[in-house]
């Protein structure tokens, strides 16, 4: 089947099986590496994505499904010239990312969580982020990166 | 200026966040065939037949191998301690045996993934069913057996001086307690699930490997193989955590060079999750038998720890944890007469490895609950117990009851300052208001108090430093990071020594054509030896310069470390359960933890954080379980009870720093230490709170329902 969609700003277009899922459209047919797979169950949040701004797992969309839309992963993100965006670089200030293979679709579940809600606190911080798992930092270092990013300008904008 | 000691930011994150890490499955792998094992269903059987024509004609397979078809030597146990009638089929053959759950049987190699997956679902592979075992105390019965030729299902044993139950170590002792307890099974569970390529190039082997230890990777490809050392390239690019379950290759990785040879074409594998839970080792299993007497005023005089350890289906390295929990058995204790004993099984589950902490938190958890029972029995307070107890603070080594010697401790001011800081006298008399007031949701206040030995594991370590003309410096080291931030933390020596700017240091790994040797990392050895070890060698290039330039310089040496070390610290946790529900909730951790010199606080402060939250979920969340036929029930992220930012607090973390004199640094490991104390601290609190029902103990983990019905079991 045939799907079209705009990924990281740029239009892509390409025919794909009808079981192919989004994860592995952008994995294996567009070569994005950042989003990564860690589980068959729906449970890790690993592939997390922005999809028409709103934060999905990407292994539970299939491709034919985000036909139309915009997708944004992690190589999409951008700060101020050379800058990492808002989130990214709270990731980094507050070590919040040890062997880094929850991190981009952490980052993308955070800023999904910062658009939805406006005042935050470690309580929504914990529960909004129930759907990433993460084996290394213990979380603490994950949740202090966006309790702080979330008063970072620009942490909403993803495009 | 010297960065030792300072808060310095990872060097290493840009990459991860914005590119993401390169990971083996992500690298293009040009021409590889992909690998799919078709796996056990059933725990323990004979196969009959195996039918894999209909999928050797599916759609894009090249190929489909069976046990039949495999010519290699079948693999003896992984330490020569175990039983050796104890061995390993590649793949069973036709009338051999599968012994757990998800064992690779078949292998399919095919030109895409899906079309192997697809081809699985042809083959047909009849087994008659045989009983399986399932937990130690099965498994000691040898009615039903793994190995018939074997004769039993002991892999190994350590007899001890005197068997459990035996009075006679307890003659003078008031107070006795006994408990069986759980030290349940939990999966590592890194993020990154294993994959593996490997492509010869005539007589040279390259492997992308998922490894903490590329070294020992390359030398068990070449034992198998009949290959030099030399002949072999292992690459670990990123690794996505590992915990002590990707430090040495699995079959399905070893026998990917014999695919490739058979195929002529480069083959690469990878896992799902599944796959993942049930067949990368799974962590602790052993179920303990604890005695510990003393006085009526709290003075221990004899402890006995029995262990019965679960190897699962075949002998890795789990079977020998039990060596490490005997080590630190007594803990930070000196109790005068101490007898250790245990036995290692073979069961028709998934075979079980190393796993943070790796026997350790198994000794902490045994003592540490004693100690609770035995201030219960007592009716002393469990730090007071404790405190008449401590092995008194030292700066010389500490030969203990069970022969371990220690570098340096002091247990009772961590306990002081832990207690101080959770105030505990606030929090006693908290409990106490609640008690009176009949509160449904009662208080729990946990103790535990630690000491685990690290950098036992292989010690030395290799370290290669040069400056290329234009003053950049490039450190090699053996050691193998996956997330710890040897890339920062090497610098940061390297900059200190030669003063040198961070960004003009890179720190390479996970190579052995450009390591020459290396230890990988586990067991908390890397700082202390891998970190030391580029001290020293960069205090070699300095002795080169003499004082001129160090331009164009280059010096690398394997340094030694005189011993493993062994941090310590104290841990207090507080617990809400409602009594009603059963439901636990962790309010407040206070993790004192003393590794010695820190190097760099933040990543010690993220070792710790990560080492809690695995501590926490092994006591209130995590465990690997199967029916009574072996099969798995927890073997997706759905199933199993992974924790979650949700069900944690923010840990209140507090240093201490008691060098030790083994290394440069002064350095303990601290990668496994929060899993250590947090455990049985939470653990003890979940009793605690209900110790005014008459509840003494609870196994982990200490989940609602088992929570509720010891609460309705001490009721009634």
């Amino acid at each position: 089947m045939k799907v079209a969609m705009r990924v990281n700003g740029e239009h892509r277009a390409d025919e794909v099986e009808s079981r192919l899922l989004l994860v592995q459209y952008l994995r294996d047919v567009l070569g994005l590496k950042a989003t990564n797979i860690g589980c068959d169950t729906t449970s890790c949040g690993a592939c997390t994505v922005l999809l028409d701004g709103e934060s999905v797992k990407s292994c539970t969309v299939l491709a034919v499904q985000a036909d139309g839309s915009a997708v944004v992963t992690a190589e999409g993100l951008r700060g101020d010239g050379d800058q990492m965006h808002p989130m990214q670089q709270a990731f980094n200030d507050h070590h919040g990312l040890q062997c880094g293979f929850c991190t981009p679709g952490m980052v993308m579940a955070a800023i999904g969580l910062v658009k939805e809600s406006s005042d935050l606190d470690e309580e929504a911080v914990r529960h909004g982020l129930e759907g990433n798992l993460c084996r290394c930092t213990g979380y603490q270092n994950i949740v202090a990166a966006v309790l702080d990013a979330a008063r970072r300008p620009g942490v909403t904008e993803t495009s | 200026m010297s960065l030792l000691g300072e808060r310095v930011k990872r060097t290493e994150d840009r990459k991860f966040l914005t590119t993401g890490g390169t990971y083996v499955d992500d690298l293009p792998h040009e021409g590889a065939l992909w690998v799919t094992y078709l796996r056990s269903t059933v725990a323990h059987a004979r196969i009959s037949s195996i039918d894999v024509s209909d999928a050797r004609n599916a759609l894009g397979v090249v190929d489909v191998i069976t046990g039949d078809d495999i010519d290699l030597a079948p693999l003896p146990p992984d330490f020569g301690l175990y039983n050796d009638k104890m061995v390993r089929p590649w793949l069973p053959p036709t009338g051999g045996k599968v012994r757990y759950v998800g064992e690779p049987v078949v292998a399919i190699l095919s030109e895409t993934r899906a079309q192997a997956v697809d081809a699985s679902e042809l083959i047909v592979v009849d087994y008659d069913p045989l009983p399986a075992v399932v937990g130690v105390e099965n498994a000691a019965k040898d009615e039903s057996l793994l190995f018939e030729e074997a004769g039993t299902n002991l892999a190994f044993e350590m007899k001890g001086d005197s068997p459990p139950g035996d009075p006679t170590l307890f003659e003078g002792c008031d107070v006795v307690v006994r408990q069986r307890t759980v030290n349940q099974r939990v999966a590592p569970a890194p993020l990154e699930t294993r994959a593996c390529a490997v492509r010869w190039e005539g007589d040279h082997l390259t492997v992308w490997a998922s490894t903490q230890a590329p070294h020992g990777v390359r030398d068990a490809y070449a034992k198998h193989f009949e290959l030099e050392p030399e002949q072999i390239r292992v690459i670990s690019p990123d690794v996505g955590g590992g915990f002590g379950a990707k430090i040495s290759p699995y079959v399905e990785e070893l026998l990917l060079p014999w695919l490739a040879r058979r195929s002529g074409k480069p083959v690469r594998w990878a896992e799902t999750r599944t796959e993942s839970m049930l067949n990368l080792g799974h962590g602790r299993g052993q179920v303990q038998e604890v005695e510990l007497g003393g006085t009526r005023d709290g003075k221990l005089l004899a402890y006995r720890l029995t262990v019965d350890q679960d190897c699962g289906a075949y002998c890795k390295v789990g079977g020998l944890m039990v060596f490490s929990t005997r080590m630190m058995a007594t803990g930070v204790y000196d109790i005068p007469k101490a007898h250790y004993a245990c036995r290692s099984w073979v069961t028709n589950t998934t075979p079980t490895v190393a796993y943070r902490g790796a026997g350790r938190p198994e000794a902490a958890a045994a003592i540490e609950r004693a100690v609770d029972l035995f201030a219960a029995e007592a009716g002393l307070d469990p730090a007071e117990v404790r405190r008449l107890n401590f092995i008194a603070a030292f700066g010389e080594p500490h030969t203990t009851t069970m022969g371990t010697v220690y570098d340096t401790g002091d247990y009772p001011a961590a306990l002081s300052l832990a207690l101080d800081k959770a105030d505990y006298a606030g929090l006693r008399a908290e409990q106490k208001r609640r008690r009176e007031t009949n509160d449904s949701v009662a208080l729990g206040i946990g103790l535990s108090v630690y000491v685990e030995v690290t950098g036992g594991a292989g010690a030395g370590e290799w370290a290669g430093v040069s400056v290329d003309d234009s003053g950049k410096v490039t450190v090699r080291t053996g050691t193998s990071p996956h997330g710890q931030g040897h890339n920062t933390a090497w610098a940061q020596i390297a900059s200190s020594k030669l003063g040198v700017a961070m960004s003009d240091i890179t720190v390479e790994h996970g190579d052995t054509d450009i390591i020459p040797m290396g230890g990988g990392t586990m067991g908390s050895r890397s700082l202390q030896h891998g970190g030391a070890a580029v001290a020293k060698v960069c205090d070699m290039l300095l002795e080169k310069a003499a004082g001129g330039p160090l331009q164009g310089l280059s010096a690398d040496a394997s340094v030694s470390a005189s011993g493993p070390t062994f941090p310590f610290g104290a841990h207090v946790a507080i617990v809400e359960v409602d009594t009603e529900t059963g439901m636990v909730k962790l309010r407040q951790l206070v993790a004192v933890d003393d590794a010695g010199k820190i190097l760099n606080p933040t990543l010690a402060d993220g070792q710790v954080h990560g080492g809690v939250a695995q501590g926490v979920a092994q006591a209130l969340l995590e465990e690997f379980s199967y029916d009574a036929d072996g099969n798995p029930l927890t073997s997706t992220l759905a199933d199993y009870a992974f924790v979650t930012a949700a069900e944690l607090p923010s840990v209140d973390r507090f240093m201490m720093e008691t060098p030790t004199p083994n290394n440069e640094l002064g350095a303990k490991g601290i990668g496994e230490s929060g899993t250590i104390g947090s455990t049985p601290a939470v653990q003890n609190a979940v009793v605690d709170a209900l110790a005014h029902l008459g509840v003494r103990h609870i196994d982990m983990p200490t989940t609602p329902e088992k929570v509720w019905r010891e609460i309705q079991k001490a009721r009634s």
